[in-house]
């Protein structure tokens, strides 16, 4: 439904306020600005599997010890976006990245990077949890292990737990199967493990999408602690988590024309969610999407 | 930017009448009856198949029991039709150990670059699959005939060796499709998962891929031995001479006994005594391949429920 100039026509000036709740406890400060250090530094970045573009050209800085959300529709690219900042699309037949994307100003795709070594730096939680078949102590202490870090490898495994908030949960029960947890136990076990081995960077795609309002919650407070030791970069269908968690948010949708997932604003996601500049933004974030 | 759905047309005839009473109508009595057909020509060909094997075991079990007794097996045979099978029980076991310490260790390999190394387009990993598939389609005659040339004409001599070379070829074909079957249910996330963690692909194999799936490894490896212990060809081709009542251990330059010839041997000797020897070997040999079977089953059932799948 658009008018004939291409704008929707449902855009009118809202007088109500947002319904959305931002968060209290974001980093506090001015405006989110350049004297931040820069984690990931993004210029231009288009991927394409095969013939098929996902992602056109996208710049943006990530800040460290910042939450910062990637939302949008389905199929905008926010997981092609995020995967490709530690290489995870690297296994996808037909997957090719232009443009730069610089880590700490080193670039991730150019020949003579390890990408073992970029995933060390740059862990990642995905939308499923994936926990081993192995014990709940194994879980945490496999990576840790097979990196080199053997040393006081209990108090290691004790931190991870508690620093994901599972530690009271399972600590009877280190030697059980990390497949009797439930579903939102498994994904903090799935955040303990990548913490383990002390990343960089802790990547979520879309980490509470599979779990209830309460497991979310914990999954959602979680962040407002890890990011005081990490950078964290989550993707999510829900504004509210984005919302409530991010310090800054990253809206992608569709191009109009061709339908490649585009970046249609970044800023603070006070100013996302309160008062964003584009059109689609708006739309997107009072649920007038589509 | 919604389109409008496609019109449902609301005239015309419609195509049944939907208050008739609820009994067959247009051609569905056609369609049941055509259903009855196929449903009983599939479950009697399924019992069909069924009752061939029922059959072939009944007749080994029944011709065969009466041959078992301790002596049976744990001793060696005594003048013309007489005595135990030891010595081929063991020759078997020996033969077949060695072959599969070498099919097995090459196989599970070959599975892992297949499902772990290769990309999921590589050229050579088809070239590969192809190769396993037609290996496993080679008739057994032919690699006794292909070993006999490789090994026992340059030796001079037909050998256990060249048997459990024999039964290798046989045997990996099985063991690499079948690994390369298991690592495929191990679920892509954790691969995914361990990548994330910055921890090199063949740790992740030797700690987290291959743990998931060692039991249907193991399946496989089971299979595939039991398959390889009643192999006959190869063993008929390259190892049919040596000394039948005496247990010969050292396959190397020697002939070793095995319990396939050992049935051969005793059916050619058209004497009574000798038929119920042979079907006392064939009766020891079914129970291992189905006890292996059994096992295995067993072994893949559990390591399908550590999977979750």
């Amino acid at each position: 439904m658009r008018g004939e100039d291409g704008v929707p026509s449902r855009v009118r000036i809202r007088t109500e306020p947002l319904p959305t709740t931002i968060a209290s406890h974001r980093t506090q400060g001015a405006r989110i600005n350049e004297a931040r250090t820069a984690v990931f530094d993004i210029r231009d970045m288009s991927v394409h599997y095969g013939n098929k573009r996902a992602l056109t050209s996208t710049s943006l800085k990530i800040y460290r010890n910042l939450v910062t959300a990637v939302i949008g529709p389905s199929g905008c690219g926010k997981s092609t976006f995020i995967r490709s900042l530690n290489r995870m699309n690297d296994s996808i037949p037909g997957f090719k990245l232009s443009g730069h994307v610089r880590y700490h100003g080193h670039d991730v795709y150019v020949p003579g990077v390890n990408r073992v070594e970029v995933r060390r730096r740059i862990g990642m939680v995905f939308q499923k949890p994936n926990p081993f078949p192995k014990s709940i102590y194994d879980n945490v202490a496999w990576a840790p292990r097979n990196l080199g870090l053997r040393s006081e490898l209990d108090a290691r495994v004790e931190r991870a737990l508690r620093q994901a908030a599972l530690w009271d949960e399972v600590k009877d029960r280190l030697r059980a199967s990390a497949l009797s947890l439930s579903g939102g136990q498994q994904q903090r076990l799935c955040i303990a493990r990548a913490i383990a081995v002390e990343p960089d960077v802790l990547l979520l795609d879309e980490p509470a999408s599979a779990l209830d309002p309460v497991a979310t919650a914990l999954i959602e407070d979680l962040m407002h602690t890890l990011k005081n030791r990490y950078t964290i970069v989550i993707v999510t269908h829900n504004m509210q988590q984005a919302a409530r968690v991010a310090d800054r948010t990253a809206f992608f949708s569709l191009d109009r024309v061709e339908q490649v997932g585009t970046l249609i604003e970044y800023d603070d996601t006070e100013t996302i969610f309160r008062s964003p500049q584009d059109t689609r933004t708006r739309d997107y974030v009072t649920g007038q999407f589509g | 930017m919604s389109e409008t759905p496609p019109d449902i047309p609301t005239d015309g005839p419609a195509l049944f009448d939907p208050t008739a009473p609820l009994t067959a109508s247009g051609n569905l009595r056609r369609r049941a009856a055509v259903d009855q057909v196929v449903h009983f020509g599939a479950t009697g060909a399924a019992m069909i198949a069924v009752a061939m094997l029922a059959i072939v075991v009944y007749g080994v079990v029944s011709r065969g029991a009466p041959a078992l007794n301790l002596d049976f097996v744990i001793k060696n045979p005594a003048g013309l039709a007489g005595g135990g099978i030891l010595n081929s029980l063991l020759g078997t076991l020996v033969i077949v150990a060695f072959g599969a310490m070498i099919a097995l260790p090459i196989g599970i390999l070959t599975g892992l670059y297949l499902t772990e190394f290769a990309g999921p387009r590589s050229r050579t990993a088809y070239v590969i699959k192809l190769a396993l598939d037609m290996m496993q389609g080679l008739p057994t005659i032919v690699v006794g005939l292909f070993v006999y040339g490789l090994i026992v004409i340059p030796e001079h001599v037909e050998s256990g060796f060249a048997a459990s070379i024999a039964l290798a070829i046989v045997m990996l074909p099985l063991m690499a499709r079948a690994s390369q079957e298991v690592l495929l249910l191990v679920p892509g996330s954790l691969r995914e998962a361990a990548d994330a963690l910055g921890v090199e692909r063949w740790r992740t194999v030797l700690g987290v891929i291959l743990p998931s799936a060692t039991g249907g490894i193991a399946t496989g490896a089971i299979l595939a031995i039991a398959r390889a212990a009643g192999e006959t060809a190869p063993v008929l081709v390259v190892n049919s001479l040596y000394n039948p009542v005496t247990t010969q251990l050292n396959i190397f330059g020697h002939g070793v006994p095995s319990i396939p010839m050992l049935i051969l041997t005793t059916t050619d000797l058209a004497v009574p005594q000798a038929f119920v020897r042979a079907w006392g070997a064939a009766f020891v040999l079914l129970m291992f391949i189905l006890l292996a079977n059994i096992a295995a089953r067993v072994l893949l059932a559990r390591s399908r429920a550590k999977m979750g799948a």
